[in-house]
């Protein structure tokens, strides 16, 4: 069966002109393609320099006519139509250099962009045990991720949950272009009753497909989901050939398969100027949520940010569930670093003052800690956790993400005094509960500045006092 | 060389007799007579003219010299409306003493459904458990294990699910139950009324360990055919770990090398392609699937529930009696919940919320600490909670429960301790008086 209709007729328009001297990934015409413009590109197996012999005119085409005919210095001449062929394995590597990723990719949740961020160009992993939340933080991820395009390698995971991507993502409306969020969308649909073979495949196709994308000066985003039933297809197709096992039965190469595949993300700047990027997310399920395995271990080697969900956060409904401690990010995000590290701390804080609670009790904890460990769960609930069934709350814009961040980081510097525990605790939850009607109100509307102002007056009532 | 009877057997391991034969097609039957009577084979390894056949009865009393003879088609199961009220064995034979069923004969074990033929899963399951139908919603089409320890009352739930769920076709399919427990599931419906609209597939403890694997199978197969003339099917499996066990005895004997606990390094897809039989057909019927699944040891680790675990779409932990609120998830439950009745969400979330505060508060007592004016108003809530809403043998509609549940929040807590928006509390908080 072949991917693309073979009669269906494609506007190309050409670029590269006769007597033109390219080599594999230039550009030598281009076809619109929904939201994009499509770069038909020298095919990236060809070696050397090649000139232009003739191109085809503007016009319509389908996918397997001739737009072009190449010749080398050694007279060999090249054919080249519409389609690329490319072994998937092997990474594509028609461009000039590899950068540091250096801008930040934004998702719209305020975990990952304020404290965890990503950037274009990164490699991170959500591991997490089943039932905490990594499909569905993929799916916020796909919708919302500030990219050109997403791949979504749904690799041995369930079928119900492609289904709810085919079905729903033509009827939502990308914010970024207008159009439908299925034109920038492309599946990999290999789901667990699927063939082993062409599971352990399919994250390969995914991220050959994401490198032809970047070749176009793309930025894009693939999504593996999971990277664990990938290993376990290499260590059920290990077993079959009879080779012997590695640590819990996995091949012995397997890190350095996993290390492979991350690298193949990247920023590269390519041949005319411009730049594209892969950005990888690996989702890994380990198994009980236990991150002592090799499938997680061999995946933390090689990514920028690790975004571990956790079993306790997600029974308490914290979503999303990325636990705010075990974490860590190494790229830089759209907030000032020095104060995400101040909350941080405050959250650090209040894990310790929770614990001792446990120990000495409430009675035995002073005043000042347990404010400290109010404010930690308030940040918790107003600003780590978003929800995802709010219209409002589930995207959180750069934009408002720095100026809510700015006011809860005010109310956590504000030093606060109460008379008894018990009124502190009143406090907070109000304040907890009126900072979340905030989140769910319209940026920068009317009733976000009266929520506002009324935050900001019940919180001056208690400072006062200091 | 079908009608050719083989008569020399090379090998016998366990319930796998290997043989020379050729032109034999993976997964066919073939028909094994021995001075212990005939029983039926299947075929599960080629191996150039080595073929491995799995003797459904067992190789006990086959000798080197047993006949052999190969059918020329896969396993197959009977399918008419006349299956229902019915007991079966693995390999479909009767098992009540009744007739054997006419009809059309359908293979087992056939490939599941194309996703992009698939529709969204829109339709919630009624089962008059609160414990299911407001916090963990079970969806038609859904898959979900109840992942549980020998000793709970699992059949028990099975068997009430059955009774209570609002589906026109129940399929149980048992794997190395204990007889009692088979007695047991078919008296309950029996004496309730349910028998007529349930079809069983019984593999016990002391049947041949093969018939364990077909009936999984089996029931699916059975279930696609009702499914596919509009039928509205629950498929209840007890106990899958019993049937990778039994994947287990078979690839150990058959050499194969083992990958995780001794577990074959399929296990994963074995699984998956049982359980991605659930399905919803754009305008007919549907196949719900809830399985349940012992843990060893109750560990969520152990190969059999952490594989499980992540081809399900959710899972409901069974402990001391109860469905556990934390852990258990419909992963499906979203898309139902937001249309049942605008407060379904809010009650979901909240009283979990606030049966974790709950657990907090307990740990607390228990190390003798003091209860504060907040920590007596959640022990308050946590029993009413566990009374109300978590015991077992609650059997109240989903509306009812949303009711009692802010019965129980309003009774407990004022408004603002709850975390609920403000708009919701205006409309369902109950009013005083």
């Amino acid at each position: 069966m072949k991917a693309l209709p073979r009669d269906k007729k494609w506007a190309f328009t050409p670029v590269a002109k006769v007597g033109d001297v390219v080599v594999a990934g230039d550009t030598l015409g281009t076809v619109p393609e929904g939201v994009f413009t499509h770069r038909i590109m020298v095919p990236f197996r060809l070696l050397g320099k090649w000139t232009v012999e003739s191109v085809a005119a503007a016009g319509e085409h389908v996918v397997e006519d001739v737009v072009a005919k190449l010749k080398n210095d050694k007279g060999e001449t090249q054919d080249v139509t519409m389609v690329q062929t490319w072994p998937v394995k092997m990474p594509i590597k028609a461009f000039e250099e590899r950068l540091r990723p250096s801008k930040p990719l934004t998702m719209q949740q305020r975990i990952i962009d304020t404290f965890f961020p990503v950037m274009q160009g990164g490699t991170f992993c959500t591991p997490g045990p089943f039932g905490a939340g990594k499909t569905v933080l993929q799916q916020l991820m796909s919708r919302y991720a500030d990219v050109d395009i997403v791949i979504l390698a749904a690799c041995g995971e369930r079928a119900g949950e492609v289904v709810e991507t085919l079905r729903e993502f033509p009827e939502l409306i990308d914010p970024r272009t207008g159009k439908s969020l299925m034109e920038r969308t492309l599946i990999i649909c290999n789901t667990s009753s699927m063939p082993v073979a062409a599971r352990e495949a399919s994250v390969y196709t995914g991220v050959t497909l994401a490198e032809y994308y970047r070749q176009m000066g793309l930025n894009v985003l693939l999504l593996a989901d999971s990277t664990s039933r990938w290993a376990q297809a290499l260590r059920e197709m290990s077993g079959r050939l009879e080779e012997i096992p590695g640590e819990e039965a996995f091949p012995a190469y397997l890190e350095s398969v996993i290390a492979a595949f991350y690298e193949r993300g990247g920023v590269v700047r390519l041949k005319d100027g411009s730049t594209g990027s892969v950005t990888i997310c690996g989702s890994v399920s380990p198994a009980g949520g236990n991150f002592e395995e090799p499938v997680t271990q061999a995946t933390l080697k090689v990514v920028g940010a690790f975004l571990g969900l956790s079993r306790e956060r997600s029974d308490q409904r914290r979503f999303p569930a990325i636990h705010p401690l075990d974490s860590w990010s190494k790229y830089e995000g759209i907030i000032d670093s020095k104060k995400v590290a101040e909350a941080r701390h405050i959250l650090a804080n209040g894990v310790d003052v929770n614990n001792m609670m446990k120990v000495v009790g409430e009675e035995g904890t002073s005043i000042d800690d347990f404010v400290i460990y109010l404010k930690s769960e308030y940040l918790d609930a107003v600003y780590l956790q978003q929800d995802a069934y709010n219209e409002i709350d589930a995207a959180c814009s750069a934009e408002r993400q720095k100026y809510v961040f700015d006011k809860v980081y005010t109310i956590l510097k504000t030093p606060m005094k109460f008379s008894e525990k018990d009124v502190a605790r009143t406090f907070f939850l109000k304040l907890t509960q009126s900072t979340k009607d905030w989140n769910r109100v319209k940026f920068d509307s009317q009733e976000f500045k009266d929520l506002e102002q009324s935050i900001f007056a019940s919180v001056k009532e208690v400072s006062a006092n200091a | 060389m079908h009608n050719v009877a083989y008569h020399r057997i090379e090998r016998i391991a366990g319930s796998v007799i290997t043989l020379r034969a050729e032109g034999v097609a993976n997964q066919e039957l073939a028909q094994v007579t021995s001075s212990f009577g005939t029983s039926l084979a299947r075929v599960i390894r080629i191996d150039g003219d080595m073929v491995d056949l799995q003797v459904f009865a067992g190789a006990r009393g086959i000798s080197t010299d047993s006949e052999v003879r190969f059918l020329g088609e896969p396993m197959k199961v009977p399918y008419s409306e006349a299956l229902l009220g019915r007991v079966f064995n693995g390999a479909g034979k009767p098992r009540d003493n009744g007739p054997e069923v006419d009809g059309e004969r359908i293979t087992i074990g056939g490939p599941s459904v194309n996703p992009a033929k698939r529709i969204i899963p829109k339709t919630m399951v009624r089962t008059g458990i609160p414990m299911i139908d407001v916090f963990n919603t079970l969806v038609v089409s859904q898959k979900l294990p109840i992942f549980s320890i020998a000793g709970e009352p699992y059949n028990e739930l099975l068997a009430r699910i059955a009774l209570q769920a609002e589906v026109d076709v129940i399929i149980l399919g048992g794997m190395g139950l204990k007889h009692d427990d088979y007695l047991y599931l078919k008296d309950f419906l029996e004496k309730n009324g349910a028998l007529s609209r349930t079809v069983m597939f019984m593999h016990t403890a002391s049947d041949p360990i093969v018939e364990c694997l077909l009936v999984p199978d089996a029931s699916l197969a059975v279930a696609e055919k009702f499914a596919t003339e509009g039928k509205n099917v629950l498929v209840l499996l007890t106990d899958m770990t019993n049937f990778a066990d039994a994947m287990k005895e078979i690839a150990i004997t058959m050499e194969q090398i083992p990958s995780n606990r001794g577990y074959p390094g399929d296990l994963y897809s074995q699984l998956a392609s049982r359980y991605e039989k659930a399905v919803d057909f754009e305008g007919s019927g549907s196949i719900t699937i809830l399985a349940v699944t012992t843990m060893p040891g109750d560990d969520v680790t152990h190969p059999v529930p952490d594989n499980t675990g992540y081809i399900t779409e959710g899972q409901f932990y069974l402990r001391k009696g109860r469905i556990e609120p934390f852990g258990s998830l419909s992963r499906l439950k979203q898309q139902v919940n937001g249309k049942t009745r605008s407060d379904h969400r809010t009650i979901m979330n909240t009283m979990i919320q606030l049966y974790a505060s709950y657990k907090e508060t307990l740990e607390k007592q228990s190390m003798g600490f003091n209860m504060s004016n907040w920590d007596q108003k959640l022990l308050k809530y946590g029993q009413r909670f566990e009374s109300e809403m978590m015991d077992l043998s609650v059997n109240i509609p989903l509306e009812k429960a949303l009711d009692l549940g802010w019965e129980i929040l309003a009774d407990c807590f004022a408004p603002e301790e709850t975390g609920i928006p403000t708009k919701m509390i205006n409309e369902y908080w109950p009013k005083k008086g």
